[in-house]
């Protein structure tokens, strides 16, 4: 009973919200124009005082859908912002920066990780228009997100910066919108700075685009010039959904997000039919069959409406538990109506892999439960249970890519205060069974292998395999040497160069996955002091010479520093963890060797040598009682120290080791 | 009010929980031997003229200061606390600092006067006094042996005077070597060197040059002591800083090993980690701390360890004094004593300082020593059957025989590092007899 009432209150403030965005939407110039018997409030609820719009009015050909797709920091939730103002989605002031960026590192980063969409009513030449911007994650480890938001539009606006021009993230979104087959709206952003180029961005979108410059709206997101303008092309370029409300119910969803009083809301693109509460829908993926009990518009909170229909985007509330019963690209229709599903569905499937660990046990359960909160709107993270002797219970997640892994763990700390020891990213291998024995035993022939102490060996395996990505890289030309040089270093192969105008080139190659995971970024950027940029996208997996490499210390195996690494680079990073451990080990009464070892061959050797002298030398009278408090304070720390062999490891020598390099 | 041991009565009730719970703890095994009825006494002299850059002792360097107050105060609170530890007898005195050879000799004297009302103070009782080359003129160094100071602790430091320099010492080499020639005549036999090693700046054959010249020198005891970085000091902040480098951990390791040898060869003993002597002019107030007796220390700041009988107690005590010497004086005047904090051992954290102790001395730690202290748990009950300090034995560090638990030459160098196994083997050999016995 006293959880219902819970449930009741909070279901409640959230309707005030709610409400309040209503109000805002009041005096806005849509209502004004439209003549008042076409804007059709329903009675309001005499307890919540809830009105609920009647989204009817607005008929396929009045609707547009539409994302903004940009490189980082290219201005794009700048110009939504104004898109939000101009169309009195939200209240013009100084204030709107990134509103629809609602998380502390969305905005810190000045990334989208959370798509949001809005409905914008927008009046032009006499009729009245519903625009829904559908956001999308600004980084390719979104990308399957970005696409299937993409999949609920007709149109884009490619924002791309006057100063920084073209970038590799530019590339990737405009072939995806591209390929989708959407029409494109070139814009060039931050005309009022002082190094705005606008003309050279023209050419570049000319050459690389096949767009004529004539096409290209010049805007300042900031200061407001010209984003009238890009609605009007959004009307006027962007076809309306080629939909039809008598056909069955199909909803694309698109985004997903999780409210602890309501369960999972879910965006949804219809296209075809019509949606509302008491509908019965059935899932396409799992087909498992809810009854709808709200559903509405983004405004951009959520908006109750009576109806959905065809050519609209919204948000639908159906009794789902966890977001992965509201995959994205996943299809609804309605019960014993079923529809061909939309293509392209997919699970999300982890590229990156990572350790977590509380750093005191003790907060285990916590960060449990934060990770637990936070998946719960992030179904593309992939959690198992791991343990490790050194750092204790934990984690292996799997993420979409770095920036992804990034995120997650910035969003821990952030939002759940949760603070993490994160082990350096690891890659998915393959291996290609050739012992009939263990066929049997995975019941497969190619088997995944995350976990560097089940790498299978050598004599058993045919071959193993190692995923790769098709890396975009966009330069001024003059770091062309440079970065080829790091490109090779990382066993990449070179596929295509190309001038994107006379200063800068367009690098493509196959790179390794694992060998961009670490901090090939942070290299990349700090070769051409921050101009070029980088992106990437999953480009299969291809044979590899994969070896495990063994840690030891004084001829002990260290299990948890094991490391599967390719043949050519077992050198260099066994080094690097040799050295990284000799540093991280205090000294002990005899001599340490620490070796990196290939089966029985060791490739690299680091030394701890033995205390020669360590004792305090003054001891009197005034120094025992400090003196006592130290050492045994230091004795209770050898206690816990993990022992291998003889060799006391403290944990911090562990961490200094597993850790990512970034975080030293 | 005034009247010896006056305490707050919260401190009172607190003090009296701990014991409580301590009696219950030591219950579990035989109760131990009753402490001997005497302890060495440390008297504090809070002041210095000057600081030296990697100094953090308690010291102040004073503006007008009133000795006759600071004399009537030490010799008050040492009546004190004499009373109440109910010893019949001060086994030795030792005047520490700060700089005590800056005190007037009258103030030596006056509360070696006062010890000697309270307790027995043998006429032969080792007595003495850190002294600074600068303060110790051959008069003044004749007025202190007058008051009954019989040993006297010089702090040379260094030979070289860029070191002295950079350690801020007021004295130079001459100066020092000056106060030694002067102080052997007075103190033949019982004058002892403070050396540091490990400064900045200087390599192995720089200090073994220096230490060589001290021994053609020197009386029968020598102290050496590795620079030690103490947080707060000018010194330290030099280093952190980067501005100084100091010579990494192997070459210091060397300039010990190398100092040992030497003295050895000059026909000294290491008797203890830092402290050497010839012609057994070993010191007996130090020894003392060594060995685990009771001591009594009075002035700011000053530390001590002992059972205050008068309060009817049966264990030992861990007990501070008011740092501040303004401060420490009102309460010494208010209450006869600035004893600030009192913390009563567990016979557990006893041991565990007779161990730590202990261990420092050549001789190490006797069974009949250890046994003092232990009544029902010997050497061999701790260690003798544990597999890492039969590891520490194998390795030629330590050794624990017929005659009691002790360092090879190797590893008294890293005591420390071998203490961590000890200590944790008594805990869980206490635990375990604890655990038996109830």
């Amino acid at each position: 009973m006293l959880s219902l009432v819970t449930r009741a209150a909070g279901v409640w403030v959230r309707l005030r919200r709610a409400c309040s965005a209503a109000a805002l939407l009041c005096p806005q110039p849509w209502m004004e124009k439209c003549p008042a018997d076409h804007v059709v409030f329903s009675s309001p609820y005499s307890s919540h005082k809830k009105e609920k719009l009647d989204t009817s009015i607005f008929p396929v050909e009045n609707i547009r859908n539409f994302s903004i797709i940009a490189h980082v920091d290219h201005g794009k939730s700048t110009l939504a912002d104004r898109l939000l103002e101009i169309t009195g989605t939200i209240a013009k002031t100084d204030q709107n920066k990134q509103v629809l960026d609602k998380l502390q590192v969305e905005r810190e980063r000045g990334i989208t990780v959370k798509a949001q969409t809005a409905s914008l009513f927008y009046s032009y030449e006499g009729m009245n228009y519903l625009l829904n911007l559908i956001d999308t994650p600004g980084h390719v480890d979104f990308s399957y997100e970005v696409s299937r938001s993409l999949s609920a539009c007709q149109g884009v606006i490619l924002v791309v910066d006057a100063n920084e021009g073209i970038q590799a993230q530019t590339m990737a979104n405009f072939y995806l919108a591209f390929e989708a087959q959407l029409a494109i709206i070139p814009v060039i952003n931050k005309i009022d700075l002082k190094n705005a180029d606008p003309e050279r961005v023209e050419k570049q979108i000319e050459k690389l685009f096949d767009i004529s410059k004539d096409e290209c709206i010049r805007i300042s997101a900031k200061l407001g010039t010209n984003v009238e303008k890009v609605l009007q092309e959004v009307i006027e370029k962007v076809p309306a959904p080629s939909v039809n409300i008598s056909d069955p119910l199909k909803a694309l969803v698109f985004d997903s997000t999780f409210d602890h009083y309501r369960g999972v809301i879910a965006n949804i693109a219809l296209f075809g039919g019509e949606v509302q509460k008491g509908h019965k829908i059935v899932s396409a993926h799992t087909r498992k069959t809810y009854e709808v009990n709200e559903v509405g518009i983004l405004t951009p909170n959520e908006q109750p409406t009576h109806k959905l229909y065809a050519g609209q985007v919204g948000y639908l509330i159906a009794g789902m538990k966890e977001v992965t019963e509201a995959q994205i690209g996943d299809t609804l229709y309605l019960h014993k109506q079923p529809v061909e599903p939309l293509p392209g569905f997919k699970s999300a499937k982890p590229m990156v892999f990572a350790g977590m660990y509380p750093v005191d046990q003790s907060e285990y359960n916590n960060l449990k439960s934060a990770i637990e909160k936070l998946t719960l709107n992030d179904s593309s993270v992939t959690i198992h249970r791991d343990s490790s002797l050194a750092l204790g219970a934990g984690w292996r997640l799997g993420f979409l890519g770095l920036l992804h892994l990034e995120v997650f763990n910035q969003r821990l700390e952030q939002e759940y205060n949760a603070s993490v020891i994160l082990t350096a990213p690891t890659v998915p291998y393959k291996a290609v069974l050739s012992s009939a024995k263990l066929i049997k035993e995975h019941g497969k022939e190619e088997i995944t292998v995350i976990n560097p102490a089940e790498f299978p060996d050598k004599s058993s395996v045919s071959e193993y395999l190692e995923p790769t990505v098709l890396g975009t890289i966009i330069t001024p030309d003059e770091y062309i040497g440079k970065i080829v040089t790091l490109c090779q270093t990382r066993r990449a192969v070179q596929k295509d160069m190309v001038y994107i105008d006379e200063h800068r080139v367009m690098l493509k190659y196959i790179f390794p996955l694992n060998e961009i995971v670490v901090d090939f970024y942070d290299a990349l950027k700090s070769l051409s002091s921050g101009y070029a940029s980088f992106d990437y996208e999953d480009a299969g997996y291809q044979a590899a010479d994969l070896v495990k490499m063994d840690i030891l210390l004084n001829g002990n195996s260290v299990e948890e520093l094991g490391t599967v690494v390719h043949k050519d680079k077992a050198y260099a990073v066994g080094k690097a963890m040799c050295e990284r451990l000799k540093d991280a080990l205090p000294r002990q009464l005899f001599e340490i060797a620490i070796q990196a070892a290939l089966g029985s061959k060791v490739i690299a050797r680091e030394t701890v040598k033995a205390y020669r002298k360590n004792v305090v030398a003054k001891c009197y009278g005034g120094d025992i009682t400090r003196k006592m408090k130290l050492l045994k304070r230091q004795a209770e720390g050898k206690k816990k120290m993990r022992k291998i062999g003889n060799v006391e490891v403290p944990k911090d020598a562990f961490i200094s080791v597993l850790k990512r390099e970034s975080e030293k | 009010m005034a009247a010896p041991g006056w305490r707050h009565p919260r401190a009172r009730l607190a003090a009296a929980l701990r014991r409580l719970r301590a009696a219950r703890q030591h219950r579990a095994l035989q109760p131990p031997r009753a402490e001997p009825v005497q302890a060495a006494l440390y008297v504090h002299w809070p002041y210095c003229q000057k600081r030296c850059s990697y100094c953090n002792f308690n010291k102040y360097i004073p503006r007008g200061l009133d000795e006759e107050s600071v004399r009537s105060c030490l010799s008050r609170e040492a009546q004190t606390l004499i009373r109440l530890s109910q010893v019949q007898r001060i086994s030795s005195v030792f005047f520490g600092g700060g700089t005590p050879s800056l005190a007037s000799p009258l103030t030596i004297a006056a509360v070696l006067e006062t010890v000697s009302r309270c307790a027995h103070l043998a006429a032969d009782a080792e007595v003495t006094l850190e002294a600074n080359p600068t303060s110790a003129s051959a008069s003044r160094l004749a007025g202190f042996r007058a008051s009954g100071v019989n040993r006297l602790s010089i702090g040379i430091q260094s030979l070289d005077d860029a070191e002295l320099r950079l350690l801020g010492r007021d004295h130079t080499a001459d100066e020092a070597l000056g106060t030694l020639e002067e102080a052997k005549k007075l103190f033949p036999g019982r004058t002892s060197v403070d050396l540091i090693f490990g400064l900045p700046g200087q390599s192995v054959s720089s200090w073994a040059r220096g230490l060589e010249e001290l021994l053609q020198l020197c009386d029968d005891h020598v102290s050496l002591y590795q620079l030690t970085l103490e947080r707060g000091t000018s010194l330290f902040k030099q280093v952190q800083r980067g501005s100084l480098p100091v010579p990494k951990q192997e070459v210091v390791a060397e300039m010990y090993e190398s100092a040992r040898e030497m003295l050895r060869v000059a026909g000294f003993r290491q008797y203890e980690v830092s402290n050497f002597a010839r012609n057994g002019a070993l010191s007996t107030h130090n020894l003392s701390y060594w060995q685990g007796s009771q001591y009594i220390g009075v002035g700011p700041g000053a530390h001590g360890r002992f059972v205050p009988r008068a309060h009817g107690e049966s264990l030992r005590e861990a007990r501070i004094q008011t740092l501040e010497p303004d401060s420490w004086m009102k309460e010494v005047l208010a209450c006869g004593h600035g004893t600030r904090k009192w913390t009563v051992l567990s016979q557990l954290e006893v041991l565990e300082e007779v161990l730590v102790l202990g261990l420092r001395m050549d001789i190490g730690i006797t069974h009949q020593h250890w046994l003092q202290f232990a009544t029902s748990l010997s050497l061999w009950d701790v260690f003798g059957t544990s597999e890492e300090v039969k590891e520490l034995e194998d390795q030629g560090l330590l050794l624990l025989d017929n005659r009691g638990l002790r360092c090879s030459w190797k590893g008294l160098a890293v005591l420390d590092s071998l203490l961590l196994t000890l200590l944790n083997q008594l805990q869980k050999s206490w635990e375990d007899r604890t655990a038996h016995q109830t």
